[in-house]
């Protein structure tokens, strides 16, 4: 698999970071290039051929996107800079729009920043309030607690589908039909999750599903809010500008039908045409083939990490409920010492906080190191970290003081 | 792994791990706290000055060994010399790692804090390496 991956093949890193972003198959690098060999132009703008041909491309690979996640119309898929913009997007715009006095936002413990801050920011704003799920000792939700938080009072719930510090899967159907009965809305994040597994919007019956692209082998900065259409439709536009207007007049504007009233501006039509590239790739492959690879590397990975006992893994016992991410330290190590060690060995994976601060409060540590899978990592990888991490705790031990 | 090792060595595992200079003091006459957003390195520094002499330092907090280390080696360095000493030395540090010194006899004036030169060479630790220099950089400024 390695093969397909110019920056893989050139070098000889062990690339364990997918989950911060995966690295890209030639064919998503070529799609780009092609892009501007041959059809580059401003799509929905000019009266030429060239122009048409660059909306084609553009349109046709939302249809693409709405196919791949099964959305019922593909007007419901809304191309944005990232995961994050999307998160924004509906906060500012369903969160502004929506939520009144004494209602409540109910999101997991385990969410990224982008899916934290800015319902902060609208909870305040609204005088809302904003309430967490935490986690078990399995680092997973139980279903008391979903119950427990998400009440008549919840109009909003926001999820990780897969944790990107923990890689627990939550189980997003059970959350969306317990808030969906009490009538609050949901916000899946499937950021870590999509180049992972299937996704059904219409199955999982979810109102929003965000994820970006660079983490699915698509360019950097080209992202997707997944949201039905009888919500969308009603939403005020988030960026005002080109493209997403109907009339303009000098007072007042009138704004374009879904999906152009929430494409301000040019859009990333090189990410688009990658995006639509990567997916094309991944269903080359086969959700079921990727899965059968990850999990034979991850529970490798799983198996392998628990024989260190000089070693602390912040991992669910339960297999089928994980995927993607391991997160661990070394007792008495700073995550950020360990990982520079590991770069002296061309081994690269991440250690900080995980843009997931209050979660890393919640479990009473300052930071992990993780290191993140793709289809593309191999029982190498994984012997190499094991090697690395041996390594890294060699040097320290003498030094440790617990 | 050559630089690594030469990063990661005795002095500064020592340092690191089990400093004398990690503690609080009795009397400070001035407190700061430095901070690393991107990684949660949390340093606070603690500074007592008579007769615009350093008199006494420590420093509480958490982070990973280079920033650790860092610390508790300049408040060894730093200890004992006049503000104008102490500024020039700070100085002279910033340069060596951000790869500025043409003389590289000036160094020899960091002491024990020379043991970091080779972070030079790590760009995604220089910030750690520099937390502390930066923050009593702030606090001497602050007092002249």
């Amino acid at each position: 698999m390695k093969r397909d991956f110019p920056l893989l093949e050139n070098s000889n890193i062990v690339y364990l970071d997918s989950g911060a972003t995966s690295q890209k198959p030639k064919q998503v690098i070529q799609a780009v290039q092609e892009f501007y060999n041959k059809y580059n132009a401003n799509p929905h703008r000019g009266a030429y051929d060239l122009s048409a041909e660059a909306t084609e491309i553009y349109e046709n690979t939302r249809t693409k996107i709405s196919e791949f996640i099964n959305a019922k119309n593909r007007e419901e898929i809304i191309f944005s800079k990232n995961a994050t913009e999307s998160l924004n997007l509906i906060a500012y715009s369903y969160g502004m729009g929506n939520l009144k006095e004494d209602d409540e936002v109910v999101i997991s413990i385990m969410e990224h920043h982008s899916n934290l801050v800015p319902w902060q920011k609208v909870t305040k704003a609204t005088g809302s309030k904003l309430k967490y799920m935490y986690i078990n000792d399995q680092f997973e939700l139980s279903n008391q607690e979903i119950e427990t938080k998400i009440t008549d009072k919840t109009k909003i719930v926001g999820i990780a589908h897969v944790s990107n510090a923990l890689g627990t899967i939550n189980n997003v159907k059970k959350i969306i039909e317990y808030a969906h009965k009490k009538g609050a809305i949901v916000i899946v994040d499937a950021s870590q999750s999509i180049s992972h597994m299937k996704i059904d919007v219409q199955e999982l019956d979810c109102d929003f599903l965000v994820f970006s692209g660079h983490k699915m082998l698509a360019p950097l900065g080209i992202g997707v809010l997944y949201g039905k259409k009888e919500i969308l439709d009603k939403m005020s536009p988030f960026l005002m500008g080109g493209d997403m207007i109907e009339y303009v007049y000098e007072q007042e504007t009138t704004f374009a039908p879904l999906p152009n009233k929430f494409e301000a501006g040019t859009q990333n039509v090189e990410g688009v045409i990658g995006l639509g590239s990567a997916i094309e790739y991944i269903q080359k492959i086969g959700y079921d083939k990727i899965q059968e690879i990850e999990k034979n590397v991850i529970l490798y990975a799983r198996q392998e990490l628990s024989k260190l006992e000089f070693m602390t893994l912040y991992l669910t016992p339960n297999e089928e409920n994980h995927s993607g991410v391991i997160s661990f330290n070394i007792k008495g190590v700073h995550p950020h010492d360990v990982a520079s060690i590991l770069n002296s060995m061309n081994i690269c994976i991440r250690s900080g906080n995980h843009c997931a601060q209050p979660l890393m409060r919640f479990l009473n540590i300052d930071s992990t190191c993780r290191a993140s899978f793709s289809f593309y990592n191999t029982k190498e990888d994984v012997d190499k970290l094991i090697e690395g991490l041996k390594k890294t705790y060699e040097m320290f031990k003498k030094y440790i003081s617990i | 792994m050559e630089d690594l090792t030469e990063v990661y060595n005795e002095l500064i595992m020592e340092h690191s791990m089990n400093s004398y200079n990690k503690k609080k003091l009795k009397e400070a006459d001035y407190t700061e706290i430095g901070h690393n957003p991107n990684c949660g390195d949390e340093i606070t520094l603690e500074l007592k000055i008579d007769n615009n002499i350093i008199q006494d330092m420590a420093f509480t907090g958490h982070g990973c060994a280079i920033s650790q280390a860092s610390t508790s080696i300049m408040i060894d360095t730093l200890k004992g010399k006049t503000i104008i000493e102490a500024k020039e030395i700070i100085k002279t540090f910033i340069e060596m790692i951000k790869r500025e010194i043409k003389d590289e006899d000036e160094l020899k004036k960091l002491e024990d804090a020379i043991a970091f030169k080779n972070v030079s060479n790590m760009p995604a630790r220089v910030k750690c390496a520099l937390l502390a220099w930066h923050t009593v950089d702030d606090m001497l400024h602050d007092n002249k």
